[in-house]
């Protein structure tokens, strides 16, 4: 197990895992935010009790966890490796083609995640840190009534602004749903928000254009038959997966 | 065929070098590029081509001008070994250029390599990674099995032999944004390790190569493919993944 950490190879490994284990994050991530799409109270209420779901579920606080250590990991092993290449040519040279001999995504992975990070960190404040610590609009039946987090509708309920739950007759009927639809909803908008977002998928299509195949190669996935598959099934994620998301914020900002 | 050609000129590894300007006249099509160069030195050195800062003849590199013995380094206008695919620069022709271009020629640009003077850089860190492992040790008893008396599969063989046509010239390093060594220390690592005399050191082999190819100062790998493309050996990518594999398994292993 010599230099298990330190050496170029290890470090490529880490990135490929932690880069890999990201691009299922977003395949999870991406069927929770479609549910935005589905029109009415419908929609709303579905939306809001996956909401209520992804924040308690021991199952998912688990993933939730792996998932930031993956975010943390692949940021700094990724500063650590364009760092140590910057270093490994000082000089450049005065008259260079690059584009003669590899893609444009290939060359920039660390300008691309850095545009990612810093959409992650905007991201994070806006809905996340919203979500659990801001002040956010409760969710309120057809009738008006409040919602516990369990989905129970409090007929004629009212929910304590200061601990956050329902009353009913002096006595706490629940924890009350958040609406983390509208919170959205109203972000959307926002014309520089849409075109932030926008932005920032397009920005993880080029990092996955190149990065989902590079990712096999580097835990040593080359074969004349499955690699060509890879590429092609790279080429498509890096497309559809960052449209989808993209997508939700143009069509709320349209309707 | 004029050329104006734009070299780096630099007396000495500690010296400050910088981009010169030449004229050259009465280029055949049908010369090599070093020719050509030759050309230019004799200009320099009769007084008939003007030495801007008087450095004297350029100095590069070269040996067997006919493309096997990896020594003739140059980075013309933006590509190792020049715009040919499949070559190295002394089987690079001045067809492949027009009346009147300007050339830029550089030397390879890596820490890892250190500039002489001129075009000339110091490779000797390819040496100490092929000492640190790209060997088989053999005892000269006189009792050596016969090579060819041992069956190896035919992919094994081709696949040894397309890797063992490397000639070490650092085009990959000096192509790669990294300075990444990886196309060349795998080509070494696969060659040997294929083969059943080399097979009894693979795990050692892997992991002293790529720890001494670390310590020299080379970039890590980042899956450009920028290599492969320059390389005029035609070593594939498939090395490298090839060699990831290998290091990881050898990771896990106590040697
Ligand atoms: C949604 C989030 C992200 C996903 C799905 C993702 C995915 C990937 C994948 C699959 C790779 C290829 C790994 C390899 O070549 O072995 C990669 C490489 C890379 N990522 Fe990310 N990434 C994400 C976010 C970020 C962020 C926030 C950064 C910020 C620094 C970043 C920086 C890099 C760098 C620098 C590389 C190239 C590493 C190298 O090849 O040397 N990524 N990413
Ligand atoms: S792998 Fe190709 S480019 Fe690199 S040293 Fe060998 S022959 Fe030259
Ligand atoms: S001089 Fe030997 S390969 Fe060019």
């Amino acid at each position: 197990m010599s230099g298990f950490l330190n050496r170029s190879l290890v470090k490529k490994y880490w990135m490929a895992a932690t880069g890999l284990f990201l691009c299922l994050f977003l395949v999870g991530h991406v069927s929770g935010n479609l549910q935005l799409l589905i029109p009415g109270y419908e929609g709303k209420l579905q939306f809001n009790e996956y909401a209520v779901f992804m924040t308690t579920n021991p199952a998912v606080k688990v993933l939730s966890y792996v998932t930031y250590f993956s975010i943390l990991f692949h940021v700094i092993d990724g500063i650590l490796l364009t760092r140590a290449n910057k270093k490994a040519r000082p000089q450049g040279y005065v008259y260079n083609k690059p584009q003669r001999n590899s893609i444009w995504s290939s060359r920039n992975m660390g300008i691309l995640g850095t545009i990612i990070l810093v959409f992650i960190v905007f991201h994070m404040q806006d809905f996340w840190y919203e979500y659990k610590f801001g002040e956010i609009p409760y969710m309120v039946s057809e009738q008006g009534h409040p919602i516990t987090k369990s989905g129970e509708v409090v007929v004629d309920g009212v929910i304590n602004s200061e601990s956050a739950k329902v009353m009913k007759n002096g006595e706490v009927a629940g924890l009350a749903m958040k609406d983390l639809h509208e919170e959205v909803m109203e972000a959307f908008q926002v014309p520089w928000i849409v075109i932030v977002y926008v932005i920032s998928m397009i920005a993880i299509a080029f990092h996955l254009w190149h990065g989902f195949s590079s990712a096999f190669q580097s835990i040593g996935i080359n074969h004349d038959k499955y690699t060509p598959i890879i590429k092609k099934a790279g080429y498509a994620f890096a497309v559809v997966i960052p449209l989808l998301f993209a997508i939700i914020p143009v069509i709320i900002y349209l309707k | 065929m004029k050329l104006t050609l734009k070299i780096w000129r630099q007396n000495g590894p500690e010296e400050k070098g910088e981009m010169v300007d030449y004229q050259v006249s009465d280029i055949s099509e049908d010369m090599s590029f070093l020719e050509m160069i030759d050309v230019l030195n004799e200009g320099i050195i009769d007084g008939s081509i003007d030495d801007k800062g008087n450095y004297g003849p350029v100095a590069f590199d070269h040996d067997c001008r006919e493309g096997i013995c990896g020594m003739c380094s140059m980075y013309i206008n933006g590509e190792a070994h020049g715009p040919g695919r499949g070559v190295t620069t002394c089987q690079l022709h001045m067809r492949e250029f027009n009346d009147g271009e300007t050339i830029y020629i550089e030397p390879w640009r890596s820490k890892a390599f250190p500039i002489v003077k001129d075009l000339v850089t110091d490779r000797s860190s390819f040496d100490r990674i092929m000492q640190a492992g790209g060997y088989v040790s053999v005892n000269t008893s006189g009792n050596t099995q016969d090579g060819n008396a041992i069956p190896i599969p035919k992919e094994n063989a081709d696949w040894a032999f397309d890797a063992a046509t490397c000639i070490g010239c650092g085009a990959c390093v000096a192509s790669c944004k990294n300075s990444s060594a990886m196309l060349f220390v795998s080509a070494k690592v696969t060659q040997l390790s294929l083969l059943p005399q080399g097979d009894v050191e693979r795990n050692r082999r892997v992991k002293n190569m790529v720890k001494q190819m670390d310590e020299e100062g080379f970039g890590n790998c980042t899956n450009t493919g920028a290599c492969e493309v320059e390389c005029p050996k035609g070593i594939s990518l498939k090395n490298i993944a090839r060699m990831n594999q290998e290091y990881l398994k050898a990771s896990f292993t106590t040697e």
